[in-house]
C-alpha cells in the first residue's frame, strides 16, 4: 500500500493511466501524483493545456490525454520528480534524473522498478539538461514494452555492482 | 558604555519568514534591523536543495537555496535594512529593548515594533546508547553535507518518514551514500508521497511501525536495532532486527523556539499539531503583547512556503503601525491571507488548520496565560 511502502497500487496507478487505445497512439504524460498536495507548477508547464487548471491548488493534476502530446515539458516541473512520458510506438520511457553522472547517449543501464530493483537493461538514447531544468536532467531510454509501465528510475555505472 | 540603537522594526531570525517580513516593511519604508545568528541570511533555506512546492506564484518549483539567494540579495539591495550576522537576541526587556550578543560584542535595540521569526528546534528521541558519536539530527547532516560538503557516513538509517527524512534520505543518495531505511513508528508515511515514492524506486525501504531500540556500537554507530510497534507505539518484544550503518540519522519533528516570546509575557498555548508551545495571535500574526507578531516555525511548525507568506503579513501590519500606510495595504493584506488559506486548504493541512484554530480568539488569551513561568 502506497501509504506504508511508497510504492504505488495497482489501482493507483490505474486511475493516471489512459486507455489502451490512447497509450498505443503515441506519448503521453503519466502523473504519479496521489495525494492532495498544495503544489500547481505542472499546469504552467504544459504548452498545450493538458493539464486542468487547479481550481483549488491542493487538487491532485488533471490530465487531458487528448491534449497531451507527450513533449515531456512538465517532466522537470514537478518538484515531487513524479512525471514520467510513455511512448508505446517507440518502446521509449522520459524520466526525471538528478543525480550525477548524467549517462551518456547509447549507455546501456540498469532500469528500476518503483520498489528500486533492476528488472531490465534499458538503452539511453536523449539527455536533455537545459539550463532552464535546472539541474533536473530528463533522461529518455529505450526499453521492452512490457517494462514502460515498470521502469521508474535508473542506475547509471556497472550494474553488477 | 552599552550602545543603544533604535530603529522601527526589529526582525529576530532571518529564515525565511524573517527575511519576507524585514523585506515587506522596508518596502513600505520602515527601517529594519535583521538579528540573525549564523553568518549569513537564509534560515534553513540554505540547505535545501530540493525544488518547493506551494503555487508558482510563491516560488514552487524553486530550489530552496536559489529562493535563499534571492531573498538575500533583495535584501541587500535595500538600504533600509540593515543586517546583523553572527547575532543573538538575548532577552526582551519590561523597557521593550533586546539584549543581543552581536559578533561577541554586547548591544540593545529598541524598536517600535518586532517580529520574531527564531524558528524551531529538532526533537530529540529515546532510546539506547542515543548519545552514541554517529548519531545525528537530520538538520546537522544538511549543513555538513550540503553548506559544507562533508559526507556524515557511508550508510544511514534515517528515523522518522515526514518530509525533513524523506528530502534528507534523497540528499543523501545524491551525495552517493547508502540509505539503509527508513523507519517510521506510525503505521503510515508522514511526508508527501511523492517524496516517499522517489527514495522507494531508488531502493531504500520504508519501514512503517517500526521504530530504534536501540543503537549499537561501542565507541560509534555500528548500526541499530529495530523494532516492530503495536497500535499503541509499544514495542513488541521479539521483532527486534539489526540494520548495519554508521549513522543514524533522526527526523522525529521540530519544536517552535518560544523563549523570547514567553519572556515577552505573550500569552501562549500547547498546541501539538503545531509542534508544542506556541503564542496566542490575531490574523496578523500579532501576539498579545502590543510591540510583537510572530512568524514562520516559531508561530507554529509548518513548511517554508507558509512561513515567507506570514512573514510578509506581520510585516505589512507592522510597518502600518509604525506609520507607514499606503493606500494598498487593506487589498495587499487581504491578497496573502488569501493565499495563506489557499495553501492549508488541503487534506495535508487538516492538522495544521485544527491547531491554528486554537490559538485565535480571546477565551485561549485568558486561559493559557504563562505568566508562573516568568
Amino acid at each position: 500500500m502506497l501509504r506504508k511502502t511508497g510504492i504505488p497500487t495497482s489501482d493507483d496507478l490505474q486511475s493516471v493511466t489512459p486507455d489502451k487505445e490512447r497509450l498505443l497512439e503515441g506519448p503521453v504524460a503519466i502523473i504519479e501524483c496521489f495525494n492532495e498536495i498544495p503544489c500547481d507548477p505542472c499546469f504552467y508547464s504544459c504548452p498545450f493545456k493538458a493539464i486542468k487548471k487547479f481550481s483549488d491548488i491542493n487538487d491532485k493534476p488533471e490530465l487531458d490525454y487528448s491534449k497531451c502530446t507527450g513533449c515531456g515539458n512538465c517532466i522537470a516541473s514537478c518538484p515531487g520528480l513524479a512525471i514520467f512520458v510513455v511512448d508505446y510506438t517507440k518502446n521509449r520511457l522520459s524520466l526525471p534524473y538528478e543525480f550525477l553522472p548524467l549517462p551518456s547517449v547509447g549507455d546501456k543501464v540498469w532500469g528500476l522498478n518503483r520498489a528500486g530493483k533492476s528488472i531490465c537493461q534499458v538503452e539511453v538514447i536523449k539527455v536533455r539538461d537545459p539550463d532552464k531544468n535546472d539541474k533536473t536532467a530528463v533522461i529518455s531510454i529505450k526499453l521492452p514494452k512490457k517494462y514502460l509501465m515498470e521502469v521508474r528510475h535508473i542506475k547509471v555505472g556497472d550494474p553488477n555492482e | 558604555m552599552i550602545l543603544l540603537i533604535n530603529t522601527d522594526l526589529l526582525v529576530i531570525g532571518g529564515g525565511p519568514a524573517g527575511m519576507t517580513a524585514a523585506l515587506k516593511a522596508a518596502k513600505k519604508g520602515a527601517e529594519v534591523i535583521i538579528v540573525e545568528r549564523y553568518h549569513e541570511l537564509g534560515g534553513q533555506l540554505i540547505k535545501q536543495t530540493h525544488r518547493f512546492f506551494g503555487s508558482k506564484n510563491e516560488q514552487a518549483g524553486t530550489r530552496g537555496i536559489d529562493i535563499a539567494q534571492g531573498l538575500t540579495k533583495e535584501i541587500q539591495n535595500m538600504s533600509v535594512i540593515k543586517v546583523l550576522t553572527e547575532a543573538t537576541a538575548q532577552g526582551y526587556y519590561e523597557d521593550k529593548i533586546v539584549t543581543v550578543s552581536y559578533q561577541n560584542k554586547f548591544r540593545k535595540i529598541r524598536a517600535k515594533r518586532i517580529i520574531i521569526a527564531t524558528g524551531a528546534s529538532e526533537k530529540m528521541m529515546l532510546f539506547l546508547n542515543n548519545d552514541l558519536p554517529g548519531v545525528y539530527g537530520a538538520g546537522a547532516i544538511q549543513t555538513l553535507m550540503n553548506l559544507y560538503g562533508i559526507l556524515p557516513g557511508k550508510k544511514v538509517i534515517m528515523v522518522g518518514s515526514g518530509n525533513i527524512g524523506l528530502i534528507v534520505s534523497y540528499q543523501l543518495l545524491q551525495a552517493g551514500v547508502e540509505v539503509k531505511a527508513v523507519i517510521e513508528a506510525d503505521s503510515e508515511i508522514g511526508g508527501y508521497l511523492v517524496h516517499a515514492s522517489k527514495i522507494r524506486r531508488i531502493g531504500v525501504p520504508i519501514y512503517t511501525g517500526y521504530s530504534v531500540k536501540s543503537a549499537i556500537g561501542k565507541s560509534s554507530v555500528k548500526g541499530a536495532e529495530i523494532i516492530k510497534l503495536d497500535r499503541n507505539w509499544q514495542m513488541i518484544a521479539g521483532t527486534e532486527r539489526f540494520i548495519k550503518a554508521d549513522t543514524i540519522c533522526l527526523a522525529v519533528g521540530l519544536r517552535p523556539l518560544v523563549s523570547l516570546l514567553i519572556q515577552a509575557d505573550c500569552a501562549m498555548a500547547y498546541v501539538p499539531e503545531l509542534g508544542g508551545d506556541v503564542p496566542i495571535r490575531d490574523e496578523n500574526l500579532k501576539t498579545t503583547n502590543d510591540q510583537i507578531f510572530v512568524a514562520g516555525d516559531a508561530a507554529g511548525i509548518e513548511e517554508a512556503t507558509a512561513a515567507m507568506l506570514e512573514g510578509e503579513i506581520a510585516g505589512l501590519k507592522a510597518a502600518s503601525e509604525i506609520g507607514y500606510l499606503s493606500k494598498d495595504v487593506i487589498t495587499e493584506s487581504r491578497r496573502l491571507k488569501k493565499e495563506l488559506r489557499k495553501l492549508r486548504n488541503g487534506p495535508i493541512s487538516r492538522n495544521i488548520r485544527k491547531g491554528l484554530s486554537k490559538v485565535r480568539g480571546d477565551d485561549n488569551v485568558k486561559k493559557n496565560r504563562y505568566s508562573h513561568l516568568r
